[in-house]
């Protein structure tokens, strides 16, 4: 079922993602200086920049894994910040990918997928075994179900937390460098699998280095620096005519590599 | 009588042995009960304080803390002792054994707090955050996902200090309950023979081989699953 990338009109509609003016301070570190973010549906926006600059503490504010200190985020239309807001009716519309899998070792792969289907969404048994069996077939490890995290490659694991993710249907899936902690002939299987991702129409935010990945399937790239929102555009124009001096270097830095 | 005539007298004499057999395992049958109770409560209430300290309230956790630290400084017979001479001072009498297992409970259950509370932490924060972020509470994450990894960290520790615990029962004896040692000794007194004692090591040996062999084989059997 693919359907078209986003038109410009479809970035016009309500955003699923929407952050305002975000602060955040780990005591006399100001990690996050005011950062705006807005992502429409269906659109994969990418944000890099140097290492320190705020990348993940600004992922992780999106579902409140940190708490900002000042702004708003919308989600789905929800208000996150609020305390009105059931914070976990609310993340499971929000789909998280870490650099390190955080699989639960004790579970079988399925498991992993089915628990927060069981717990969360209050599934029957039957009814989320389906679900999750779908869920790893879509990831391609249709034949591993039954596979401790233990016995899986890190590719393999990966997409199985991919997996986990996308079980619970969310609104917009946020990938932190969910590819740098592979070995190299890994990586592609990850990147396959989440260009499939966004072919179907999930809205993503993906911070990664991967440069090639960020040039063929993103439709926007946001470079950060020092806690701030530097400049972002297509990815033609910020890897082929950056305006600010420091993405220039920062693209540089990285195209030697 | 020669040297070793004399020793196999004291010390191996079965007419002694044959007679107060009875009395040494109803010791053990006590033992048993007093060790079980001990496991139970002990083991029950530390997990309950690391849990409750896992909640992250802070003067609660401070309050933990103190308790914790205080029944791990404390000799077992120190609280013991206490319990029995001193609380009938302030009307509050117990008896022999129901100090016993209140005191060695205490203590288990400060040592146990403390694996606990090291398994609880060892799980890396990597957990909580993808349990969270799938919509999982709290007390979701720390049941289903954090404690069954902490629970198989904290097996072998757990196990070697219970079973030191347990054997914490022969202490017992000094207020007067009647599990192995104190039996031994009351048939000591009564035949003006020690071969009581050999009884009641022997009867030490049946009890806690099982349990030291079960301890050794947790301990191997966890350690390369990790
Ligand atoms: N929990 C925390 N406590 C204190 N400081 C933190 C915490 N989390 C992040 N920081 C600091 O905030 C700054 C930004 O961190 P962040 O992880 O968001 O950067 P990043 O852009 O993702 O970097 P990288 O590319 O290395 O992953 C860093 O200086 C980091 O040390
Ligand atoms: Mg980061």
């Amino acid at each position: 079922m693919t359907r078209p990338a986003p038109s410009p009109a479809a970035a016009a509609t309500r955003p699923i993602v929407d952050a305002r003016g975000l602060w955040k301070r780990f005591g006399p570190l100001t990690v996050l200086k005011g950062v705006d973010l807005s992502v429409a549906e269906r659109e994969l926006v990418f944000i890099i920049g140097p290492s320190g600059s705020g990348k993940s503490t600004l992922l992780r504010c999106l579902n409140r894994l940190e708490e900002p200190d000042d702004g708003s985020i919308h989600v789905d239309g929800i208000e996150l910040l609020s305390r009105a807001t059931d914070i976990n009716a609310a993340r499971r519309r929000i789909g998280m990918v870490f650099q390190s899998f955080n699989l639960y070792p004790h579970m079988t792969a399925r498991q992993n997928v089915m628990l927060a289907l069981r717990k969360v969404l209050k599934q029957e048994r039957a009814q989320a075994e389906e679900a999750a069996a779908r869920a790893l077939d879509r990831v391609g490890l249709a034949e591993r179900m039954d596979h401790y995290p233990a016995q899986l490659s890190g590719g393999q694991q990966q997409r199985v937390a991919i997996a986990r993710a996308i079980a619970l249907e969310p609104r917009v899936m946020l990938f932190d460098e969910p590819t740098s902690a592979l070995d190299p002939e890994l990586v592609g299987g990850v990147l396959a699998v989440m260009r499939e991702l966004r072919q179907d129409g999930m809205t993503m935010v993906v911070v990664s280095h991967e440069m090639a990945f960020a040039k063929a399937a993103a439709d926007r790239v946001v470079f950060m620096a020092d806690g701030e929102k530097l400049e972002e555009g297509p990815p033609a124009q910020i890897f082929g005519d950056p305006r600010h001096e420091r993405t220039r270097a920062f693209i540089r830095q990285i195209d030697r590599h | 009588m020669g040297g070793l005539e004399s020793f196999l007298f004291s010390f191996f004499n079965l007419k002694v042995m044959g007679t107060y057999l009875p009395l040494i395992a109803q010791g053990l049958g006590l033992t048993v009960i007093l060790a079980l109770l001990i496991v139970v409560s002990g083991l029950a209430l530390g997990l309950a304080l690391a849990l409750l300290r896992a909640c992250g309230i802070r003067p609660l956790n401070w309050l933990i803390i103190f308790v914790v630290d205080l029944f791990r400084a404390l000799p077992p017979l120190v609280i013991i002792v206490l319990l029995f001479f001193g609380l009938p001072a302030m009307g509050l009498g117990m008896s022999g054994f129901a100090a016993t297992w209140l005191s060695l409970t205490l203590v288990l259950m400060a040592f146990a707090e403390e694996i606990y509370w090291a398994g609880i932490t060892a799980v890396p924060k990597g957990q909580w955050e993808a349990a969270r972020s799938t919509g999982l509470g709290f007390f979701q994450t720390l049941r289903l996902v954090v404690l069954p990894q902490a629970l198989r960290i904290t097996i072998p520790p757990l196990t070697n200090r219970t079973i030191a615990i347990t054997k914490g029962t022969a202490l017992g004896s000094v207020v007067g309950v009647a599990e192995i040692l104190g039996a031994a000794q009351s048939a000591m007194s009564f035949s003006a023979n020690p071969s009581p004692l050999t009884l009641g090591a022997i009867a030490y040996l049946i009890l806690f081989i099982p349990v030291v062999a079960l301890g050794r084989w947790v301990e191997t059997r966890f350690a390369w699953k990790r």
